[in-house]
């Protein structure tokens, strides 16, 4: 009985968060057959968005792949003081709002402070542009290579990169010969979530970019402003293009999950 | 030499790992290093192939001083423990992988490969996958890899002790004739004394990070520096305040000079020796005699008897 009672909830909870609104959206997206949702996706102003969205998503996952393999080996493969703090703030963005990730982006990088003033007289413009939305995005997606790679480099262990050393192997060698390779999956399955999370990020970005129709609007944001100015269709045709990259992303990821493929033979 | 450790030291935080350790390995010979658990082994294995750093101490490779040098650049060959097969490469391509760094032409490569797969009996299995394969297997790729880049001496980290015993025995003798083949300058690593014998030509026994003797196999075991060193290399017992193997205890029914009393306390036939265990004076002794010997001293539980050490025997006084 308390199977059947646990199951309804089940359905029903997922049914209302999940089922219906998504649902709703295709239904409203293509309720008028597949032309206007092309018509609505294509004008300038979306095709913008989705370039916008691309570039920042792209810099930020390329970014973090870097930096996400950089800091996994230095994590796991070295002792220095100060270690566990670095681990400590790589978690940092999962527990910090993204609104306050980018009011503190404004606060470093603004027009108006000693550094982005510095900045801003060189000629580099940061915050209500390109460079602001990236690094929010990269902030807010910090944490998901690292954390993808860790626990597969520590099972890899040091012996293999010790064993190819002997046999003659450079730093750098060993890296892209034997470290590499044996990350390759989990790596994988981390620059994905870390694309997924990129491209739908919305709050940090909201608050560098300034929210510039046709400049600095990404996708989520075009979604947005659509959908104030009662431009419905063109919001929910936008909505189901993301809610379809999620789909594939989520897809990719089950395909890459790293503790099916640890060896990658 | 082939290589000669002075005076290395090596300390993990505040313990010390290897105190003042030397060690000369002669060309071309085969080294055991024995020792118990934890007492610096592997440690001194790896500061031979540089993988680790000494505190103070050289490391000499065919007469360079090498202490400064990076594993990639001493040319030793190193077989890990637990194999470190590169599980992302086939077996080919394992062993090929120092090659393939030093940049060799590709048919040559190929060439010196399978020669080399070949004589570890694995030119079959060169398209498998290291989880492909066996324990046994696994560490005679790990050989081949080690040997693929000519290194000028090999380390071997307990090369059989993730190996069920039948399969450990099969390689050693394998590894015993292997070297007789190929006449690297080989040091490897054990905690079966047994092991060390029968395959080395050479044990250094090393305990508490130090080396407490050095020898063939015969003089270690005939004349062992110490009762540790004694006691780890065979079987022994304590007659008379000394230590002495069992095997070199004289057993008689009639008293004799230096001899004392026992009572026989437990007699274990184990094949072809037979144990016998004895009280002499309050504490317990065994002996070990052949089955013949017991069957004609007619021996049994509750007899008494006469045991000495057997003149011209080994023994080691103990310190009372
Ligand atoms: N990386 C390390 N950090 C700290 N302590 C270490 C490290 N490596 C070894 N030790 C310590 O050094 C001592 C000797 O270790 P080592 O591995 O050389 O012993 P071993 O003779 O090879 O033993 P075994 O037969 O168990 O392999 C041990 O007490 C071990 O705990
Ligand atoms: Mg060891």
């Amino acid at each position: 009985m308390a199977k059947h009672v646990l199951r309804v909830v089940a359905v029903v909870y997922v049914l209302f968060l999940l089922v219906l609104p998504v649902g709703l959206i295709i239904w409203r997206t293509f309720g008028d057959g597949l032309g206007p949702f092309t018509e609505a996706l294509t004008s300038p102003s979306a095709l913008h968005a989705f370039k916008v969205t691309l570039t920042v998503a792209g810099w930020a996952v390329l970014a973090n792949t870097v930096f996400g393999v950089g800091a996994a080996l230095l994590l796991v493969r070295h002792e220095f003081p100060g270690k566990r703090l670095l681990g400590a703030f790589i978690d940092l963005p999962m527990a910090v709002s993204p609104v306050v990730v980018g009011l503190a982006l404004i606060l470093v990088y603004g027009r108006f402070s000693p550094f982005g003033g510095l900045l801003e007289s060189w000629g580099i413009q940061v915050i209500f542009s390109t460079p602001g939305m990236v690094l929010a995005t990269v902030f807010v997606s910090l944490p998901l290579v690292v954390r993808a790679v860790v626990p597969v480099l520590e099972e890899l262990g040091d012996e293999q990169e010790q064993a190819a050393h002997t046999l003659g192997a450079s730093r750098l060698q060993t890296f892209v010969r034997i470290t590499l390779p044996g990350i390759r999956w989990a790596l994988g399955y981390g620059v994905v979530l870390c694309l997924a999370r990129s491209l739908g990020e919305y709050g940090a970005v909201a608050v560098v970019s300034g929210r510039l129709v046709d400049q600095t609007q990404t996708l989520t944001l075009f979604v947005e402003e659509r959908f104030q100015n009662f431009d419905q269709p063109a919001a929910f045709a936008a909505a189901t293009a993301l809610a379809l990259i999620a789909v594939v992303t989520l897809l990719l990821t089950k395909l890459l999950r790293p503790k099916d493929r640890i060896d990658g033979n | 030499m082939a290589i000669e450790v002075r005076d290395v030291n090596k300390s993990f935080g505040t313990t010390p790992v290897l105190r003042d350790v030397s060690l000369d390995v002669a060309a071309g010979s085969l080294t055991a290093l024995l020792g118990p658990s934890g007492g610096g082994k592997s440690t001194l294995l790896r500061v031979i192939a540089g993988l680790e750093r000494p505190d103070t101490g050289t490391v000499r490779i065919s007469g360079v001083d090498a202490t400064r040098l990076s594993p990639q650049r001493r040319n030793v060959g190193f077989v890990f423990q637990h194999y470190a097969a590169f599980k992302h490469l086939s077996v080919f391509r394992n062993v090929a992988f120092g090659l393939e760094i030093r940049k060799r032409p590709k048919d040559e490569i190929r060439k010196r490969v399978m020669e080399l797969l070949e004589l570890v009996h694995l030119e079959k299995l060169a398209d498998r996958y290291p989880s492909q394969l066996s324990g046994g297997q696994r560490q005679r790729m790990a050989l081949a890899r080690a040997l693929a880049v000519e290194p000028q001496v090999l380390l071997l980290d307990e090369p059989f002790g993730a190996l069920d015993a039948q399969v450990r025995k099969e390689l050693r003798t394998w590894l015993r004739r292997l070297h007789d083949e190929v006449h690297v300058t080989t040091v490897f690593v054990t905690h079966d004394q047994e092991e060390a014998i029968e395959v080395a030509d050479t044990i250094v026994v090393l305990a508490g990070g130090e080396v407490v003797q050095a020898g063939s196999p015969g003089e270690v075991y005939d004349n062992p520096a110490n009762p540790f060193v004694m006691r780890f290399l065979g079987p022994v017992t304590e007659i008379g305040g000394s230590l002495v193997r069992p095997h070199d205890v004289e057993i008689s029914p009639d008293p004799v000079e230096g001899g004392a009393p026992a009572v026989i306390s437990r007699v274990v036939r184990l094949g072809f020796e037979v144990r016998v265990e004895v009280e002499i004076g309050g504490h317990e002794a065994w002996v070990q005699v052949t089955r013949e010997q017991a069957d004609r001293l007619g021996l049994g539980p509750g007899d008494t008897v006469h045991v000495r050490p057997a003149p011209g025997a080994r023994s080691l006084a103990l310190a009372v």
